[in-house]
């Protein structure tokens, strides 16, 4: 492993870290321009990142070191998420070290995590967002593996590189199955990363809430750390659906240069990612909670069906 | 027959399964209708891939001919009846919907093993298809079976008729004109007659729940 | 003794075992010396055996061995083969573990004394390990059931519970049930040449009508044993019923030796391998997961919750088995190897972290007398060893990385991965629904581990008695510590671990994965090949780590490390107490209504006016009503006809006699012609 190499990873995650909220910033303004608002500005999430760092944190008497350790695991499980998607290369070193399943599961793991944080308090509202969290991950973690196998199928491989190495920069050819994939990514992408119609990142309804609940208890620079988590895990779900869904444009290469030269592509989609999902979230209204099985068993069933398809059609 | 070209119309036909499903999965009735409407567009662009492959030119007049019927005249017929007989949502379905997904999953299985022994008799039918023209066929029916009310039930028969007609064309590429003829009108007048039906039933029982038929039988 | 041969190493320290037990009887009621001293010393043979266990592996030899005992004509004939000794390093890994943890938990003043105790749980040890070692179905079936008999006097440690009795009668029943069709499934392997070695078993070629009546009888043996689905109903009942460590062993070990006969009769005894034998076991494997992990998330009691875990765990062996199975039929030996390896690894896992979670729930038990989630709660402040142990064996158990759950998971996706090699179309389009339906359970297992440790050692304690909760001792935190260890190395170095499993896939399938494995280098895990799948635990843990220190360091350097105490938030509500937390039974409701036909629900809904409103839900099984009730009613009615023939008078009693007599006398001319 060369020192090239660790470079290389080093820019990428760092990278990763300044685009997640940026990212999030400019999905919440076109957010807001499609609704007449005129938004704080993509540069918002920063400007309450910082805040947050400044301040005290607040924690309950009652609370356990796990509750004190948790938005730091939860923050580096992101972080190496971000570092395992082939975002700008699919040469990266630790890219190796985890595949998809790997991915799904690092996910999950940060997810039992801050659920179990959320319970450790012991408040109504705590409770009631770790069951809500957990509920919505069995069923999207399932689909989000499912839509992993489509492409993990065509390409004969579970390992990230080597699907996008395989989907994208081969041939152009059509692949059937990844048409269910990709509509069942969406369902996913909207339920993991509490977007509109399954959850609503700007209110505190408890009717409706769930990543809200979650973090009710956390505040000062564990809050910092969970939000830009959060904003982390949007900007890996999206990272994932290009690598899986529009992989041109990707170095193959792990030197620093390539990895530079192919910034530009990657901004210029995960500004069409923002638009498209603030869109999704203008145009729909949020569903009942107790709807949102149904549309994540839809969506886990899509990602069943085309795998289906795969094996059917051949391709 | 060129590799893209299979490659389309396998596209077309994952995308006529992918919409059998979003039938199967949707409450709505006007978005029912929506869903028709792209499952006929998606049958015209198969239609039209095969005619241009196999230079069979009929094939693209019956391509147009299921634009203008399936896409525009019979949504059209659609929607003007869900506006007068003012019923714009299905009631919950009979069988909660992933249920139903579930089930049609494996009946895009035995779909596919059924086609798998008719494909082999011939060369130029590609058995997935042909399998996914079978399944869609099973799950339109499927949707009619879990539906309570007239509409979605007409629907599911039209989606019947989408999906035979992508086999004929797509998996076997292509029948006589008189019978697309045949069939094509068929269907405009089955419309009619089953919306003048829905007229009646609804006369009869100041709504369109069909279970209202039930009473119908001998006591 | 280091001269002898390693098999005869194995049958000393099994032999020890015996001593340890029967050394137990001399101090029936010597609490103390029983405890601290018998109890450790069985830990420590355990741990020679596990050392012995694994040098066996990593030389592989195969060596039998006639031990004068038995009946004159049927000796016991023992083997020890990389099969036999990869299960007995599971074994003795785990018996050490939970001997050491006994020490400290049992003591005197409930049920059976001490001494008594101290026999049962060693004898127990020993005829495990006797099963494992058997080389024909006679010693085999006698090992089996004295360890049946062994575990059940150990599940009714504490008899004076009429509760705790029924639970037994069902254990026993149903492990003679599944007893009886082991014996007929050896008696047809042996092809009646009234040889019942297994040497002579792997030499006779049965047709394939009675090699599928063997095999099938052989699943519903051992799947009897190993709590398959609809076979499944003592399992929940025995295990709360047990003593923890009893419920850790018979969990994390004994339900393993049903896989091991399984393997043993499908891969090595039996010899022509049809298609569909792989098929039945894959679909009943996913139905059982998928059974136990719904039923799992729904349980209050959190020795129930972990034993319909185990359930679970068994379904997703059973599931590998039946892929290795089908991808053996078809000869396609390298997958049928990736497939057992993830079968076998699983099987280690399991052991240890089914283990750790019951032996957690002893220390809470014994701490708090409680075992319903509803009156637990907040104990990690009170018990943090044990909270910390136990949060390692419940994200091993929910599959996540780096743990030891993640690795076997991951390997037996990557098997279902490569199944469209297979010549059946039909198989091919099950696979999907079966990835599926694996990645499901996974996730629910996630679901219910969450509950598990989120009730009852996070939020605030719900009954105020827990505040008094007092921390695991020291040799129960020692037994927890070595399992906790062993969930941690199984989820770091695969490939250490596949350099043990080797050697029995390499003999049941010829083919080994190891070598492949490290191809990439010792600290990245490649099944196949580097381009189709890797995973590297180690670098993998390294970046977590090191993002943490970054994060940790950063934060502390830009910003500052200031920290303020309070009341709980709670949205601002002045009023939240402990009860307002969610219930175990309302942390599984949303399970409850997703999988509602799985369920048989008895709720109690209180209606407005009641003035002492009251909320209680049941969740029972529907086999228990479907399957169970009617067979019962059944033989309670055969038996009550057959009840009519008892007349009670002496001279109708020896009529019966004298007329079997008359029939047997007229039946011998009949044999001899």
């Amino acid at each position: 492993m060369s020192l090239m190499r660790v470079l290389s990873q080093g820019l990428a995650t760092f990278l990763s870290l300044l685009l997640a909220p940026l990212f999030l910033g400019w999905v919440n303004q076109n957010r807001a321009w499609l609704q007449n608002r005129s938004g704080p500005g993509v540069l918002q999430p920063f400007r309450m990142l910082h805040k947050l760092f400044n301040k005290d944190s607040v924690m309950a008497q009652s609370a356990s070191p796990l509750f004190r350790f948790a938005p730091y695991l939860v923050f580096a499980c992101m972080v190496v998420a971000t570092a395992i998607i082939p975002t700008l290369s699919t040469d990266l070193p630790l890219a190796s070290a985890a595949d998809a399943i790997a991915l799904v599961g690092l996910f999950a793991l940060a997810r039992v995590f801050i659920s179990l944080a959320a319970m450790d308090i012991g408040t109504a509202f705590g409770t009631l967002g770790a069951r809500r969290e957990m509920f919505v991950g069995f069923l999207a973690e399932p689909a989000l593996l499912t839509i992993l196998f489509c492409a993990s199928l065509i390409a004969h491989s579970t390992a990230l590189t080597t699907i996008v190495t395989n989907v994208g920069q081969r041939s152009f050819a059509i692949y059937p199955s990844l048409v269910f994939a990709g509509i069942a990514f969406i369902f996913v992408f909207l339920a993991e990363n509490a977007r509109v119609p399954i959850d609503n990142p700007s209110t505190h309804l408890e009717l409706t809430m769930i990543h809200e609940a979650l973090i009710l208890e956390y505040s000062g620079r564990h809050l910092a750390l969970l939000e830009w988590a959060a904003s982390l895990k949007l900007f890996a779900y999206s990272t994932i659906g290009i690598a899986l869904f529009l992989p041109w444009g990707i170095s193959e290469s792990g030197s620093p240069t390539h990895l530079i030269a192919s910034i530009p592509v990657l901004l210029l989609k995960l500004a069409l990612f923002g638009i498209v999902l603030a869109l999704v979230e203008t145009l729909f209204a949020k569903m009942r909670i107790f709807r949102v099985p149904e549309f994540l068993a839809t969506s886990f069933l899509l990602g069943v069906i085309g795998m289906l398809t795969y094996i059917l059609l051949g391709s | 027959m060129t590799n893209l070209s299979l490659e389309l119309i396998n596209l077309f036909a994952a995308i006529l399964l992918m919409l059998a499903f979003a039938m199967l999965a949707q409450r709505r009735i006007v978005t029912l209708v929506h869903i028709y409407a792209l499952q006929g567009l998606t049958v015209v662009c198969a239609t039209s891939v095969v005619a241009y492959v196999t230079h069979q030119d009929h094939l693209y007049y019956s391509a147009a001919l299921t634009l203008v019927l399936k896409v525009f005249l019979i949504p059209y017929i659609l929607h003007r009846l869900i506006r007068r007989l003012d019923v714009r949502w299905d009631k919950e379905t009979l069988l909660n919907i992933p249920s139903t997904m579930l089930i049609g999953i494996f009946l895009v299985i035995f779909a596919f093993n059924l086609a798998l022994p008719i494909s082999k008799l011939s060369t130029s039918v590609s058995p997935g298809t042909l399998g996914i023209a079978l399944a869609c066929m099973l799950l339109s029916f499927m949707m009619m079976i879990t539906r309570s009310k007239a509409i979605p039930q007409v629907i599911g028969f039209l989606s019947i008729e989408n999906a035979l007609f992508f086999a004929a064309t797509s998996a076997t590429y292509g029948m006589p004109m008189v019978v697309e003829l045949g069939i094509a009108l068929d269907v405009l007048v089955g419309v009619f007659i089953l919306g003048v039906f829905m007229f009646q039933i609804r006369e009869q029982f100041e709504s369109l729940d069909i279970s209202n038929l039930e009473n119908l039988k001998e006591e | 003794m280091l001269n002898a041969t390693v098999l005869d190493q194995v049958l000393w320290l099994v032999g020890c075992w015996l001593v340890v037990g029967v050394l137990g009887i001399l101090a029936l009621n010597k609490f103390a010396l029983v405890a601290r001293i018998l109890f450790p010393i069985g830990g420590f043979i355990g741990l020679l055996l596990a050392l012995v266990a694994g040098g066996a592996l990593l030389h592989p030899s195969s060596i039998g061995r006639k031990l004068p005992l038995g009946l004159p004509q049927l000796l016991f004939h023992f083997r020890l083969d990389s099969l036999s000794a990869f299960f007995l390093l599971i074994l003795a890994i785990s018996a050490a573990g939970v001997s050491l943890f006994s020490a400290g938990y049992f003591r005197g003043g409930q049920g059976t004394a001490p001494g008594l105790l101290c026999v049962e749980f060693h004898f127990f040890l020993a005829s495990m390990a006797l099963v494992l070692i058997a080389d024909d179905a006679y010693s085999f079936m006698v090992a089996w059931e004295s360890m049946a008999l062994t575990s059940y006097f150990l599940v009714t440690a504490n008899h004076k519970l009429p509760k705790i009795r029924d639970a037994g009668f069902l254990y026993l029943l149903i492990a003679h049930v599944g007893a009886i069709a082991l014996l007929l499934s050896f008696g047809i392997l042996q092809a009646n040449t009234g040889d019942y070695t297994f040497a002579n078993i792997r030499l006779q070629d049965l047709s394939t009508f009675w090699a599928s009546v063997a095999f099938l009888l052989a699943v519903f043996g051992f799947g009897a044993k190993a709590g398959i689905v609809p076979l499944h109903v003592w399992l929940p009942e025995a295990h709360p019923a047990a003593p923890s460590p009893v419920s850790a062993l018979m969990s994390g070990v004994m339900l393993k030796m049903a896989i091991y006969g399984l393997l043993r009769v499908a891969f090595d005894l039996l010899r022509p391998h049809i298609w569909w034998w792989g098929v039945v076991l894959l679909v009943l494997g996913l139905v059982t997961a998928l059974f136990g992990v719904v039923f799992a998330t729904v349980q209050s009691d959190m020795k129930r919750l972990l034993a319909y875990s185990s359930i679970e765990n068994i379904g997703l062996l059973f599931a590998a088995m039946g892929l290795g199975l089908l991808f053996r039929s078809y000869g396609m030996n390298s997958l049928a190897a990736l497939a057992l390896t993830a079968c076998l690894y699983h099987v280690g896992a399991h052991a240890f972290f089914k283990s750790l979670l019951f032996l957690t729930t002893g220390s809470v038990l014994h701490a708090t007398g409680e075992r319903n989630l509803g009156k637990l709660g907040g104990l990690i402040r009170f018990m943090p060893w044990v909270a910390w142990l136990a949060l390692i064996g419940a994200l091993a158990s929910s599959g996540l990385p780096p743990f030891s759950g993640f690795i076997s998971e991951w390997l037996l996706l990557q098997s279902f991965l490569f199944t469209p090699g297979l010549p059946q179309p039909f198989l091919n389009m099950l696979i999907p629904v079966a990835t599926a339906s694996i990645a499901l359970t996974a996730a629910l297992a996630g679901y219910a581990m969450v509950k598990f440790f989120g009730v009852v050692f996070l939020g605030q304690p719900r009954e105020p008695k827990l505040e008094e909760a007092h921390d695991a001792g020291l040799f129960e935190k020692i037994g927890m510590g070595w399992l906790a260890l062993g969930c941690i190395a199984l989820g770091l170095l695969p490939n250490l671990v596949l350099t043990f499993i080797d050697p029995v896939t390499s003999s049941l399938v010829g083919y080994g994965l190891a070598r492949q494995a490290k191809a990439s280098g010792w600290w990245l895990l490649t099944p196949t090949t580097f381009e189709r799948a890797s995973y590297g635990p180690l670098l993998f843990i390294l970046g977590v780590i090191a993002a943490i220190t970054f994060t940790f360091i950063l934060v502390r350097i830009l910003y500052h490390g200031r920290l303020r105490r309070s009341i709980p938030w709670g949205g601002g509500h002045p009023w939240g107490n402990s009860r307002m937390q969610d219930t175990a039974e309302g942390y599984g409701q949303p399970i409850r209504q997703v999988f509602e036909p799985f369920f048989h629900l008895d709720r109690h809904l209180p209606k407005p006016e009641d003035t002492a409103p009251e909320y209680s839900v049941v969740v029972s099984d529907k086999f228990w009503n479907g399957l169970y009730m009617p067979i019962v009613k059944g033989v309670q009615f055969i038996s009550a006809q057959v009840g009519r023939l008892q007349q009670g008078r002496i001279a109708i009693y020896l009529l019966y006699s004298f007329l079997t007599l008359l029939f047997t006398l007229l039946m011998v001319p009949g044999a001899h012609r």
